[in-house]
């Protein structure tokens, strides 16, 4: 009896606590697999098929780079309840804060640009039209947003993030060699040395698993759903499991193109998608749904991102809880963002692979400004009180900044001097 | 007469602005002290750090229009 008893009260305990995580679980979750959107499955399928399993040592290090800069937004959101865009305003003055929104404003339209262009790519592989894709997924998205609650949004969100892991039983179906993943992909090392392309794909990588956006986003978001100091600490739990899932989706992307496409110079996700299909029908279609949901995932997150930033900054009302007649301006911010951006990828000729691989570096490079006043805000006692950052999260986070100058410098240095670097 | 042109130039783009650009100057009056301050030093270093990064956001624009 005395057991059942115990057994029972544990099962009560458990059941309380997934609960209650169920319920302040989203804007972590969220935000990173939101991050593994159509440019990083592009990146990360490239990646495979230019280095095989060579890199994938460096997508695991990504895991706790992306935690230890996104876990910062959490607390500074619950903390100060507010977003990132208004509390540099607050923190910093207007002229640092300008900066800020128009690099978060320049940096979210163009990742919404390639999240457009992985979307109709994956969708003319079965042969839609580019046009109706766009504005499919802007129906959708206005369903989505105009549904007027902030937890419907994340619901729905959810169920995309769901999708998003299709890459792990993809990486099944091509039966990879564990011990070749294992040696090569494990110990650190640059397949190829130095070159001008590594510093590229390094940094695209990088670009793709920590982004501006993603600060803004996940500060907001945390704001928006009313979490408290007190929640503080499934916040990070929650960010740790979608850090997580973003290494994992990341690692069996590669695992795939590292498989079957290594060695071939493949140009984008739905590049591989179609050669994938000539060799298994199945696998290539996982590839185009996962590329698509991934497009679709990542528009939702970033066309938020700077709805909110601007709502914060300008005093409009800006919560997915207001209706449209409410919030006029932050339901206009979003509507002018997804269909400018969805515009672009319907210019006939333009460069959209290129495009795509490109701003994932634009936004690495830009991140280090972002993080700088990241790290300044949760340092100030002030401000963050009890929650500021401690000399191990200081630490982290510095390198981390560091590093990225280091390697953007690096890649500006071979594009300028390309002779210093092998090509 | 220059510094009545100018004075003159002055008031209308006062004028014009306050009616374009009013939430803007508003926002820059909220935010015009910051909370936390900065030393000069400090100050001058993330301007440094910022056109930096813009030089290096412009080199990536150069290599991307010479790959086009």
């Amino acid at each position: 009896m005395n057991l059942f008893s115990k057994l029972f009260y544990k099962y009560r305990r458990m059941s309380k606590v997934i609960r209650l995580y169920l319920l302040i679980s989203g804007p972590g979750i969220i935000v990173m697999l939101a991050d593994n959107d159509a440019g990083g499955i592009t990146t990360y399928t490239a990646t495979g098929a230019r280095f095989g399993y060579g890199l994938i040592w460096f997508l695991v290090l990504l895991g706790p780079a992306a935690y230890f800069v996104q876990e910062m937004t959490v607390r500074l959101g619950a903390v100060t309840k507010r977003g990132h865009a208004e509390a540099i305003f607050d923190a910093f003055g207007s002229f640092w804060g300008w900066f800020s929104l128009l690099d978060l404003v320049l940096v979210d339209w163009l990742t919404l640009i390639t999240e457009f262009i992985g979307m109709t790519a994956a969708l003319a592989i079965f042969g839609i039209p580019a046009w109706l894709t766009v504005l499919l997924v802007c129906l959708i998205m206005s369903f989505m947003v105009l549904r007027g609650r902030y937890w419907t949004w994340e619901k729905l969100a959810f169920f995309f993030c769901a999708l998003n892991v299709i890459y792990i039983p993809a990486a099944f179906l091509v039966h990879p060699s564990v011990s070749d993943v294992l040696r090569n992909g494990i110990i650190p090392h640059f397949p190829g040395g130095f070159s001008s392309e590594m510093f590229f794909f390094l940094m695209a990588n990088i670009g793709t698993t920590i982004a501006p956006w993603m600060v803004f986003f996940q500060q907001s978001a945390v704001v928006d759903k009313g979490l408290q100091e007190k929640d503080i600490p499934w916040g990070k739990f929650d960010t740790l499991m979608g850090s997580l899932f973003t290494v994992l989706v990341a690692i069996f992307c590669v695992v795939v193109t590292g498989t079957l496409l290594t060695g071939v110079n493949i140009q984008s996700a739905a590049e591989a998608a179609i050669l994938l299909m000539g060799i298994n029908p199945s696998l290539g279609t996982l590839l185009a749904i996962g590329l698509f949901n991934a497009g679709f995932l990542g528009a939702i997150c970033i066309s938020l991102a700077s709805s909110w930033a601007f709502g914060e900054v300008f005093g409009w009302a800006h919560s997915l809880n207001h209706k449209v007649r409410e919030a006029p301006w932050f339901y206009a911010c979003y509507f002018i963002t997804l269909l400018t951006a969805g515009g672009v990828v319907l210019i006939p000729g333009a460069p959209l692979v290129l495009i795509t691989l490109f701003v994932q570096v634009i936004a690495v490079t830009l991140l280090p400004a972002a993080l700088v006043f990241l790290l300044l805000l949760l340092n100030d006692r002030s401000i963050m009180g009890e929650y500021r950052n401690t000399l191990f999260q200081n630490i982290m986070s510095g390198t981390i900044i560091v590093a990225i100058i280091i390697l953007s410098t690096l890649y500006g240095v071979s594009a300028l001097f390309p002779s210093l670097f092998p090509a | 007469m220059l510094s009545r042109f100018l004075s003159r130039c002055g008031t209308q783009w006062k004028e014009f602005s306050e009616k374009h650009f009013g939430k803007i100057l508003e926002i820059n009056r909220r935010y015009r002290k910051p909370r936390i301050q900065t030393s000069r030093w400090v100050w001058a270093t993330l301007l440094f750090l910022r056109l930096y990064l813009l030089f290096l956001v412009g080199i990536l624009f150069f290599k991307f229009f010479t790959l086009l």
